[in-house]
């Protein structure tokens, strides 16, 4: 068990489910936790009585203001954990929720573990065993959301990178204690300055990925968002008529959309990062080809997938969309369809009564299949004809935990805590460096930077140093 | 013809002779069975003491009243303070010892002891009734009772010694195995392994051309192991370092055929860190030379060790190929190295007082415990014999926590982990290694093993309050004294940091980089003056206590974080397989390890974080 995990620390997590309701409730539990508020908050609320409210605003480091907040104050004893607790009601956008979540890891939080102020209850005394244990049994449950799942849920090679990092840095780690504990040895050391370069290296690369997971930047660029369609399916229209502006080349010559096209859609406080992309058939020609592989690699990257096709009788039976769907999407992938041209479709049924009734009850009963299978909203891109109940739809989505938005902060926030850390205490190691500071100390931050970085990787133990050492050098006399 | 003894330690090597020596000390009345009396305190293996990390466990083990730096400093006859120019946590000494000499004074010390009694014979069997050690039984089949046995063996247990393609039994070379306790062991449960180790060949130091290989001279200033009054070094013997080269390496590598090692023929498990010259070519294929260090064996021998040239290859490849490296080209052989195979017993078999789980009273420490090295065994024979002494007097065990000491990490690693290779200390295994320092061992340790009752500890303690005084009068001087520009901008300047722009406190020109408290007090004179009445060691620890303040600091945090669940206590006898919400892996885990803290239980591999948290909960508050 890490040593940066326990019940010392001031811990902080969102309350309230996330994304319900107008209000939210953040809570910070420990030593640390009015201390925390204070640094923050418009009020100096460092000696006022417990259970006290206070109204102000809550400033982030460049002194702008994140939201205006009801700062509750418990002291030890008298709180839920029986530690010192404060509790922040701000506005319920997530994106509030996350920047202020952020700001208290920068200011010495860390994230709660899943039931720990109800673990924190119990050992300080606050509750019976039979309730501990109903806890007990929610940290064995979540306690399968570990490490592994934490990578698999990282997409875009950031689980690689990070396990690739490790290996780097242990590898660095046991250089340096290969210098401590062998320096009398005829071994041949790594020269500072290639050092510098690996730990500069190194640090780029985490702060690449601090920045891509920086938190809020997450909601506030969006849920991604794909749009995918067969060719003229009206999926570049539907843009626009999302947008409410000309962005997409829109033409009805099939196929107009080469290239993916990303816009980001705020409803109700929720980003929705949507990216257009080229129509899914068997490309003709070598520069569609590639549009329709950026397709499928964007959908794979998605966390929601709006699937658009034209009901038009120049598109496709509804038995084929679902077909198509579930060939497009991974499992456990949030969908939703929408049937476009619904106009269009409408003339067609008309039309049908007098022509053809079979077909009419057949393309009817198709679209109530489909409906049943995947959230269904028809549409006219065109005549911007109930895009507010797509808008709805995809809020809903995201409220529902279905693109588990709810578990994005959480996740991210605890990622961003250890990535951040970790970029940290590798500078701390620079700066020993920069300063002629013997190799133990800066060995000692390395160490705390991999430490870091295990509360996504998991563990290291010093057998990895010691078998990257013997692997690498021929050691002992 | 025995009386019943308190504590029986079965084995005289440097495990044994500790526990003998710590378990008399506490009150004790002791036997030391011994096989042969002539052998008593051997260093089988290279005739030095301490080293990386090593040297720290000496210090630790001398703040706790043991005697092998004591024996060390008395026998020494050379000193260096390895690592001398990286932090202050890596000084690590270490010593030359003239091989003879360190045996005959242990077995002085030994002798002199009141509560010491001696026996020589093989022990073959332990007296185990109702699960508890009540005595040992003897070659010849005498019994002799005791409330305790401490177990030693060394590398005598069915060892087997192997030099080419010939192997034969024995514990050492010309000594004989030790047979029955390993089979007895596995009768009542145990569960035995194999390991291996080796010893290169030993040399006639007048065959040997000094002139040809490099010079390593001992310290200008040596240094020493005990805080007591012991001698320091007048004169020093010099080590010298050669190379092996391709020619010597191929060489070797006709003997390859007849290697035990790759052949097949051994089968114990090997250290990694300490390969024979002939695993090191192996390993190391293009590595075309490798360091050897020349060592004396003592002030009035020829006879030299050539450290780095452990093998098993025949003899006479051995020989040739020695004959290859520089300075070595007449050398004389006075025997050849060998490797030995030996049982040991997976330490996780042990509770974290180095007692048995399956046989009350019952111990073992050293290599039977799968550790290598003088220094490991020591301290483990120094925690055996106190915890010995505790049991039958029916008090807690005295068990040193990973932040305390490096004999805590050592033994924490050794119970919850176990080991794949013979394990040595490294001072990587440890996390709190600013603080695990070997200039502060006897503040950290001396006043815990002085209120267990250890004897002998007065001028240690009179020593170390002494340090710890002086060192904060120096804080406090440094804290409360200004410099002026004009004394130390010269000096900054030389060292490329920054000049001062006014009158600051001491202290704050201490923390940085490339100034120490002596460059200071060369320019200070007021400052030379005070420090005229503190010795050397308190004005060390005080330059390293404000010099590393922030580091220090860190690690203590993080040492106190850890120690709230280092003192929930779990009971022996804890259902784990009754809580669900454990893991699988963690209930399997935790009824076979039984730790004793929840800190313990979080360091067991498989056990993970909400392991931990589930564990709280149950255990309650």
């Amino acid at each position: 068990m890490s040593v940066y995990r326990n019940l010392e620390d001031t811990i902080v997590a969102l309350a309230t489910p996330a994304g319900v309701g107008a209000i939210a409730v953040i809570r910070l539990s420990g030593k640390d936790a009015i201390q925390i508020t204070n640094n923050c908050f418009s009020k100096n609320i460092l000696n006022v009585p417990s259970h006290t409210i206070h109204f102000g605003t809550i400033r982030n480091k460049e002194k702008q203001i994140i939201d205006e907040v009801l700062v509750s104050v418990f002291i030890a004893p008298t709180s839920y954990t029986k530690e010192n607790v404060v509790e922040i009601s701000c506005h319920g956008s997530p994106y509030i929720i996350q920047q202020l979540i952020t700001l208290f890891i920068k200011k010495g939080a860390r994230m709660a573990e899943a039931g720990e102020f109800t673990l924190r209850a119990f050992l300080n005394g606050q509750m019976d065993l039979s309730q501990a244990e109903a806890v007990a049994d929610l940290i064995a449950s979540s306690s399968a959301a570990s490490h592994e799942l934490a990578m698999q849920q990282m997409r875009g090679g950031f689980s690689d990178e990070i396990k690739k990092l490790r290996q780097e840095l242990i590898d660095f780690a046991a250089l340096i204690e290969l210098e401590l504990d062998f320096g009398e040895e005829d071994v041949e050391f790594a020269n500072r300055s290639d050092l510098r370069n690996l730990i500069l290296k190194i640090q780029q690369v985490l702060k690449a990925l601090i920045q891509s997971f920086q938190l809020g930047n997450v909601l506030k660029n969006g849920v991604n968002t794909v749009i995918a369609g067969r060719p003229n399916a009206g999926k570049s229209t539907l843009l626009n008529a999302l947008l409410n502006e000309e962005r997409a080349i829109v033409s009805d010559i099939a196929g107009t959309t080469r290239d993916t096209i990303e816009e980001v859609l705020n409803i109700n406080g929720v980003n929705f990062r949507l990216i257009d992309t080229a129509g899914i058939r068997d490309a003709k020609d070598q520069i569609e080809a590639i549009g329709v592989e950026k397709t499928l690699e964007k959908i794979n990257e998605s966390a929601l997938l709006v699937y658009v096709y034209s009901m038009a009788p120049d598109g496709i039976y509804p038995t084929e969309v679902v077909q198509e769907v579930q060939k497009l999407a991974r499992t456990g992938l949030p969908v939703i369809v929408v049937g476009n041209k619904v106009d269009a479709y409408q003339k067609e049924l008309e039309r049908l009564v007098k022509d053809d009734g079979q077909m009419r009850e057949t393309l009817l009963q198709q679209n109530k299949d489909l409906s049943a299978t995947f959230p269904t909203i028809h549409i006219s891109a065109l005549q911007k004809e109930n895009i507010h109940s797509l808008k709805d739809a995809l809020y809903k989505t995201v409220i529902k935990g279905e693109v588990r938005a709810d578990n994005t902060i959480v996740s991210n926030a605890r990622h961003y805590d250890a990535l951040q850390k970790a970029y940290d205490s590798l500078d701390a190691a620079l700066n020993g460096m920069n300063n002629n500071i013997t190799a133990d100390f800066i060995a000692m931050d390395i160490r705390a930077s991999l430490n870091y970085l295990a509360e996504i990787t998991g563990d290291i133990s010093t057998d990895d140093l010691l078998d990257s050492i013997f692997g690498r050098f021929c050691i002992g006399k | 013809m025995f009386p019943k003894y308190d504590v029986i330690v079965v084995g005289a090597g440097h495990a044994g002779c500790e526990a003998a020596v710590a378990a008399a000390n506490m009150g004790s009345k002791v036997l030391l069975a011994t096989m042969n009396m002539q052998t008593i305190a051997q260093m089988s293996c290279n005739p030095a003491m301490g080293g990386v990390a090593k040297g720290q466990i000496v210090r630790e083990i001398d703040a706790l009243g043991g005697y092998s730096g004591i024996v060390t400093d008395h026998t020494m006859i050379q000193f260096r303070m390895l690592n001398k120019s990286k932090g202050p946590a890596m000084w690590s000494p270490r010593a030359q010892s003239d091989r003879m000499l360190f045996a005959a004074k242990w077995r002085s010390l030994l002798e002199q002891h009141p509560n010491i009694d001696f026996w020589q014979e093989m022990i073959n069997g332990i007296i185990v009734k109702d699960g508890i050690a009540k005595g040992v039984r003897t070659g010849i089949g005498l019994e002799i009772e005791s409330k305790s046995v401490v177990l030693t063996n060394g590398t005598f247990l069915n060892g087997l010694i192997h030099i080419g393609e010939k192997n034969f039994g024995g514990g050492r070379a010309g000594e004989r195995a030790s047979i029955g306790i390993t089979e007895q062991l596995v009768e009542l449960g145990f569960e035995a392994g194999r390991m291996k180790t080796g010893t290169p060949p030993r040399i006639d130091g007048r065959s040997l051309d000094w002139e040809a290989m490099e010079l390593q001279a001992g310290d200008e200033t040596p240094s020493k192991f005990s805080y007591t009054d012991t001698p320091t070094l007048k004169k020093q013997r010099p080590c010298h370092i050669a190379y092996t080269n391709k020619e010597v390496h191929d060489l070797l590598r006709t003997g390859f055929d007849r290697s035990p090692m790759f052949n097949g023929r051994i089968r114990g498990l090997g250290p990694r860190y300490c390969p024979s010259i002939e695993d090191k070519i192996d390993r190391f294929a293009d590595k075309d030379r490798h360091q050897l260090f020349v060592e004396p064996e003592g002030w009035d021998t020829v006879e030299i060790y050539v450290n780095g040239f452990s093998s098993s290859l025949p003899e006479d490849v051995q020989y040739k190929a020695l004959r290859k490296i520089r300075g070595f080209e007449n050398a004389k052989m006075f025997r050849p190295g060998y490797a030995i195979e030996y049982d040991f017993f997976q330490p996780t078999q042990l509770k974290t007082s180095l007692e048995t789980r399956l046989v009350k009273n019952l111990f073992f420490a050293g290599q039977i415990n799968g550790t290598t090295g003088y220094e490991e065994a020591a301290c483990q024979g120094l925690m055996a014999g106190i915890n010995a002494h505790l049991a039958i007097n029916e008090e807690a065990p005295f068990v040193l926590k990973r932040s305390e000491a490096y004999i805590g990490v050592l033994i924490d690693d050794l119970v919850n982990k176990g080991t794949k290779e013979p394990y040595r200390m490294f001072t990587s295994r440890a996390e709190y290694r600013i603080l695990l320092r070997q200039d502060n061992a006897d503040i950290r340790l001396s006043p815990i093993v002085e209120k267990l009752g250890m004897a002998n500890m007065e001028q240690r303690m009179e020593r170390v309050e002494e340090k710890v005084k002086a060192a904060q009068a120096i804080d406090d001087f440094f804290r409360k004294t200004s410099v002026s520009p004009d004394q130390m901008n010269a000096y900054l300047e030389s060292v490329g940091s920054s000049k001062l722009k006014q009158k600051v406190k001491m202290n704050t020109v201490l923390a940085r980089p490339n100034v120490f408290i002596e460059n200071i007090s060369k320019n200070v004179p007021a400052l030379a003056e005070y420090l005229t009445q503190f010795d050397e060691e308190a004005i060390n620890l005080s330059e390293i206590n404000m010099k590393y303040e922030g580091y220090i600091r860190r690690e203590q945090e993080m040492v106190e974080k850890m120690n709230r669940l280092e003192s929930v206590n779990l009971r022996e006898d804890f259902d784990y397989h009754s809580i669900t919400s454990l893991s699988f892996e963690a209930r399997e885990k935790l009824s076979a390890l039984k730790p004793r803290t929840i800190g313990q239980a979080s360091r067991i591999s498989g056990v993970s974080p909400s392991d931990i948290s589930v564990l709280l909960i149950h255990v309650g508050r």
